[in-house]
């Protein structure tokens, strides 16, 4: 591989793993602070990416269809955690996995009732629609790059938030001992709703800013959920830090594993999680690891 | 005109009672014909399913919905897609509902066990819609049949073609599994016996759709073309893909016809250009078309595709072998022969089987232009699939 394909594949790798960061950052404050197996993540990656094209259809503009959306899917967060989700604390992963899965299901037949099984494509802002020639064959989509931009933002955001404020003290002691802090008197409920719609938003805003680039389509959320599992249980569930190396991790390596191992492709990532799994049962970042 | 003879049939039904004609025939007369539909209602194939269902209905409602005089009872059930339970579903068809004829599905997958069973049971299976090469090849036998086509069959020609155009080196791309191996491998064979080499075959894990690193790739080959096979969202997301890495401009894309087919509105711009071949195209001018198309706007609201075209024709091989052999299921041999023999002009073409049950078809070249798939020509005339291993052909 020359200098400039290698470079350009770095570029893909990292751009994937940026994408995958924010799938898997709800997904892992979810799992590690409600300990709450979520199988209906993906369903709310489904929900954004069928807003973002339905608000585009309708309004004509993608960002006031993000911005529109965004609250939209922090409600829907929050309703399924109070009224699905809140039951199942004191359950086993077993309960949590039916009743999630459960969700999976209903999410999938009313995107199928509302919006049909069509593939909708949905279309950028001319602004946003430009390529930037990076050889003299090959030039990069100017939309990806902005993704990317958001996604380092929304990672800073959140390293802020959660390193800097009350609420972002609560979150990390909640995802090292969460009896504990039920113990000290901290309104778990409120905290849990809040840790739920967050993580629900996030992903939604995830399969919004894909939907221009992987176009929308049913049963795109059961693609993603599995990956960023495997994403999760890298970087150590409940850890932010741990999902963004995950992330960067398995971009890069199902971007490389494509090129270099092409037959056994669909095992890189996979094989990357064994690997790390053997170093550290826990995940890079994973509460208890030394 | 059916009508009377219909009662010459039924008098010489009569006549039968002295035993010259065995008396199954005028029983059979009074039953109703059971057609049994194994496809997807839904899940992702739902559309192709229901498309194909609807237009079947359509055929067999402008026949009075008889077949060979004696009213259709349709028996569907939902395969879901799902091989796994493929076997159970076309049972539940053969076995339980006693079906006369058993059609679908759309995945090769359930084909592969609902054409395995049929041929224990010895029910005529009629593949709508699943292009696996094996069904018409190992799997074929006197009462298998296919009214789509076989992967060999629509991507075969695209070779010929390309190498006509002066392309030399060409990259593949498509997902690693089997109907993306078939299509590949057909459009190799092709591609190399007119003088072209494939320098290299991208596979991609199924059904993963990040296609950077394997663009990327492409763009460090610098071939003449790219040939690629992806369905669905997946062809959605590679054309997008493949005309934002500013690569469509420098090596043009050729494909199976699937690639751009129910999927252009999806793609937009994207797809302009864009050369595939297939069996069929919306666009086809001629008279069957135009008019089997308006039917069937009329009939659902909604636009004719490929899957109709299939579900009508399945009909159509229903209706007159049917009439042949004038409604006996249980003719055997004749209604075989009967079906063998049938020859009509379908929405895509003329229409006749090979030897191995397959349709000898034109493949058309069809190019992308303003959203929709023109035919620019025909790729290759009168396509049979070579139905290798097949012991009927």
């Amino acid at each position: 591989m020359d200098p400039a394909a290698f470079a350009i594949q770095l570029l893909n790798g990292v751009q994937y793993g940026f994408l995958l960061f924010l799938v898997a950052a709800g997904l892992t404050l979810i799992f590690g602070i409600l300990g709450v197996i979520n199988l209906a993540h993906g369903s709310f990656y489904m929900i954004g990416a069928y807003f973002a094209y339905w608000l585009t259809a309708r309004t004509g503009s993608f960002p006031l269809a993000l911005v529109l959306a965004l609250p939209v899917a922090a409600l829907l967060g929050w309703a399924v955690e109070r009224f699905a989700i809140s039951f199942l604390y004191a359950r086993d992963h077993l309960h949590q996995v039916l009743l999630t899965y459960g969700l999976i299901l209903i999410f999938n037949e009313l995107q199928r009732i509302v919006w049909g099984n069509d593939v909708h494509g949905v279309p950028l802002p001319d602004a946003l629609a430009g390529t930037l020639a990076l050889t003299e064959l090959q030039s990069y989509p100017v939309y990806r790059l902005v993704v990317s931009g958001l996604c380092v933002a929304v990672a800073l955001g959140m390293y802020a938030v959660i390193h800097t404020t009350r609420l972002g003290m609560t979150i990390r002691a909640g995802a090292s001992n969460r009896e504990m802090v039920q113990l000290l008197g901290i309104d778990v409920k409120r905290l849990f709703a809040i840790v739920f719609s967050a993580g629900a938003a996030l992903t939604a805003l995830a399969g919004m800013l894909s939907a221009p680039i992987n176009s929308v389509y049913p049963g795109m959320g059961e693609s993603i959920l599995i990956i960023s599992f495997v994403v999760v249980v890298i970087g150590g569930i409940g850890s932010i830090k741990g999902a963004f190396l995950g992330a960067m991790l398995i971009g890069l390596a199902d971007t490389f594993g494509k090129v270099l191992l092409p037959d056994q492709a669909g095992m890189v990532v996979y094989g990357l999680m064994a690997a790390v799994l053997l170093w550290r049962p826990r995940g890079l970042f994973g509460a208890g690891s030394a | 005109m059916r009508l009377s003879r219909r009662r010459l049939l039924q008098a010489s039904g009569a006549v039968a009672a002295t035993g010259l004609v065995p008396s199954r025939f005028a029983i059979g007369q009074s039953a109703k014909v059971r057609v049994g539909l194994l496809l997807p209602y839904s899940g992702t194939y739902a559309a192709l399913g229901h498309n194909i269902t609807d237009s079947m209905k359509l055929a067999f409602a402008a026949a009075g919905n008889k077949l060979g005089g004696r009213e259709i009872e349709l028996v569907q059930v939902d395969s879901e897609a799902d091989p796994a339970k493929a076997p159970a579903n076309t049972n539940k068809l053969i076995v339980g509902e006693k079906v006369d004829f058993i059609t679908g599905p759309v995945h090769s997958g359930v084909a592969m066990a609902m054409v395995k069973i049929a041929r224990e049971e010895g029910t005529i299976a009629i593949v709508s819609n699943a292009g696996a090469n094996a069904v018409t090849r190992e799997m074929c036998g006197p009462n298998v049949f296919r009214t789509s086509f076989s992967n060999w069959q629509v991507c075969q020609p695209m070779g010929a073609e390309m190498a006509r155009r002066n392309l030399k080196r060409v990259v593949s791309v498509t997902w690693n599994y089997a109907a993306g191996k078939e299509m590949i491998g057909a459009f190799r064979e092709g591609f190399e016996k007119a003088g072209g080499t494939v320098v290299k075959e991208i596979l991609v894990p199924f059904p993963n759709v990040e296609f950077q690193a394997n663009l990327t790739e492409v763009a460090a080959l610098k071939p003449d073309a790219v040939y690629a096979f992806f369905a669905g969202a997946g062809a959605v997301k590679f054309v997008k893909d493949y005309a934002d890495s500013g690569l469509k401009a420098r090596i043009p894309l050729y494909g199976a016809g699937f690639l751009t087919d129910g999927t252009l509105r999806a793609q937009g711009a994207a797809a302009e250009g864009v050369l595939t071949t297939l069996h069929y195209a919306d666009s086809l001018d001629t008279p069957q078309n135009r008019s089997f198309r308006e039917a069937f706007k009329k009939a659902t609201t909604r636009d004719a595709d490929v899957y109709a075209v299939q579900g009508y024709d399945t009909a159509q091989l229903l209706i007159q072998a049917m009439d042949k052999v004038k409604g006996d299921t249980k003719a055997g041999k004749a209604l075989i022969a009967a079906m063998e023999a049938v020859q009509f002009d379908s929405p895509r073409g003329r229409w006749t089987f090979s030897k191995s049950h397959n349709p000898v078809q034109d493949i058309y070249l069809r190019e992308v232009r303003n959203g929709d798939n023109a035919v620019i020509g025909i790729a290759q005339k009168a396509v049979a699939d070579p139905a290798k291993g097949c012991g009927i052909a």
